[in-house]
């Protein structure tokens, strides 16, 4: 029997494997502050869950930040993926597998004056993907400090190799255009602008996935082939963001962010939260989160024959699909008085519920029925996060 | 990419012109409410990494999830 591995559930997504994650990593590494102040000295230990679509994922992060000479702010994170899969792709095409990813991660901040600087470096090793980022960036604040402005570039190179395929290997070359700003509007109101342009040059396919197309000499009706990708996309999203402090101590946000892509690719998210502190000790968030997404242009749940087009994708992930989250968090703060070299602290419990409503990727478990009317796939998942924070 | 450069070089000019002769409308003691970490657009950094990890694993779209790099500006 052909077995192979198909989905890496975090770490090939649309595209890739883990070419996405390392900017992202270093978005937790690289400081979220304005430009004239350093990032706060800070420790974060969290445990992550992931449970959804037959696919577990669990593991920690852990975050440290720290000043010194007065200019800098140093930064480092260590993060683990520990994956257990049997997803829709795996079920229907392949086996269960088990594997991790290590990632770490390192920033430097330089402040001067109203100016500050970030580098950073990431590199994450799996068995079968390296991927390695270098980032530079640079913010200012402006206006009486009304104002933040921010840019950003991150280099990365990552290498692919296939599992139990020696000969196979092949390169990613990724490159990240930030901007940012943030605006005080009112007393009460503020106001965040993202542009990000990311281009990719390579091996962009997951080298494990395949497409199926009508085939009447396979019993079930259809057969399987390898996808083909393009081996260039560019993308360009932008996201306005709002934060609103309400009469009394507690805060709304609203976000809305624009995708597309050279693949096609068009999506619209929105967000709204609330965040409310019940007392000096505890506070409560909430969030409903809405994605909608069009295909990709050369995706298809069944193509017409075999090696239908140049390119040819079944990833669900470049399908046409909705998905919908609805968040609760409680933060609880310890530790007030401080203790030690700790000045406070907070313990902080994150659970997300997701639904995945797909509108062209079909659930092929149901044998005997004829290609085509198989019935929309479909998942719920939880993620939890709990961690503690330390103030330092 | 264009949109990104002439956003870019546009802002930096008018930093460099405009820094000096705008007066801020909100005025530093004004920002309390501003400054309050509910507030924050990125409060725990450790965790909005990790969701949008989540994210981008099972979504076509990706970029744009920052925090815009800012914050209160109320140093």
């Amino acid at each position: 029997m052909h077995r192979r591995r198909v989905i890496r559930p975090f770490g090939a997504p649309a595209i890739r494997p883990f070419a996405w994650l390392v900017p992202i990593a270093l978005a937790a590494v690289s400081g979220a502050s304005p430009a004239g102040v350093l990032p706060e000295d800070r420790a974060d230990v969290l445990y992550h869950s992931y449970d959804g679509g037959g696919v577990t994922i669990d593991g920690p992060s852990i975050l440290v930040r720290k000043q010194f000479a007065g200019k800098f702010s140093a930064s480092a994170n260590y993060y683990i993926d520990k994956v257990s899969s049997a997803s829709i792709d795996v079920v229907t095409t392949a086996s269960p597998y088990d594997e991790e990813r290590t990632q770490y991660s390192l920033g430097l901040d330089y402040l001067r004056d109203r100016w500050m600087l970030n580098l950073g470096f990431s590199s994450s090793k799996e068995n079968d993907f390296d991927a390695e980022t270098f980032s530079i960036g640079i913010s200012q604040d402006l206006f009486g400090d009304l104002t933040t402005i921010s840019l950003g570039y991150s280099l990365g190179d990552d290498i692919v190799t296939r599992r139990g395929d020696a000969d196979f290997s092949d390169t990613i070359k990724r490159q990240h255009y930030r901007l940012g700003i943030s605006q005080i509007l009112t007393q009460n109101l503020l106001l965040g602008f993202s542009y990000e342009t990311i281009t990719d040059e390579g091996f962009l396919n997951n080298p494990y996935r395949s497409v199926r197309y009508l085939d009447d000499s396979s019993p079930a009706g259809y057969s399987y082939e390898p996808e083909i990708y393009p081996r260039t996309r560019t993308s360009d999203a932008g996201a306005l963001r709002l934060r609103y402090y309400l009469p009394y101590r507690a805060a709304l946000h609203w976000e809305y962010r624009s995708y597309t892509d050279t693949w096609d690719i068009a999506s619209d998210t929105f967000e709204m939260g609330y965040t409310h502190p019940l007392n000096d000790a505890i506070t409560l968030e909430a969030k409903v989160r809405g994605y909608s997404q069009e295909r990709a242009e050369f995706y298809s749940d069944l193509f017409a024959y075999e090696q239908f087009a140049n390119f040819i994708a079944r990833d669900k992930e470049l399908s046409s699909f909705d998905s919908t989250t609805f968040r609760l968090g409680v933060s609880y703060r310890i530790l007030p008085g401080g203790w030690r070299f700790i000045e406070r602290g907070s313990v902080n419990l994150v659970w997300d519920h997701i639904f995945f409503d797909y509108k062209d990727f079909r659930d092929l478990r149901q044998p005997g029925l004829t290609p085509g009317t198989e019935p929309l796939y479909e998942f719920d998942a939880d993620v939890v996060q709990i961690f503690v924070s330390f103030w330092l | 990419m264009k949109l990104v450069r002439s956003l870019g070089l546009g802002l930096l000019l008018g930093a460099a012109t405009g820094a000096c002769s705008i007066e801020p409308w909100v005025k530093p003691y004004e920002r309390d409410h501003i400054a309050d970490p509910i507030m924050s657009f990125d409060r725990d950094p450790v965790s909005s990494a990790y969701i949008h990890h989540v994210y981008e694993a099972r979504e076509g779209a990706r970029g744009a999830t920052g925090s815009a790099g800012g914050g209160c500006g109320c140093n």
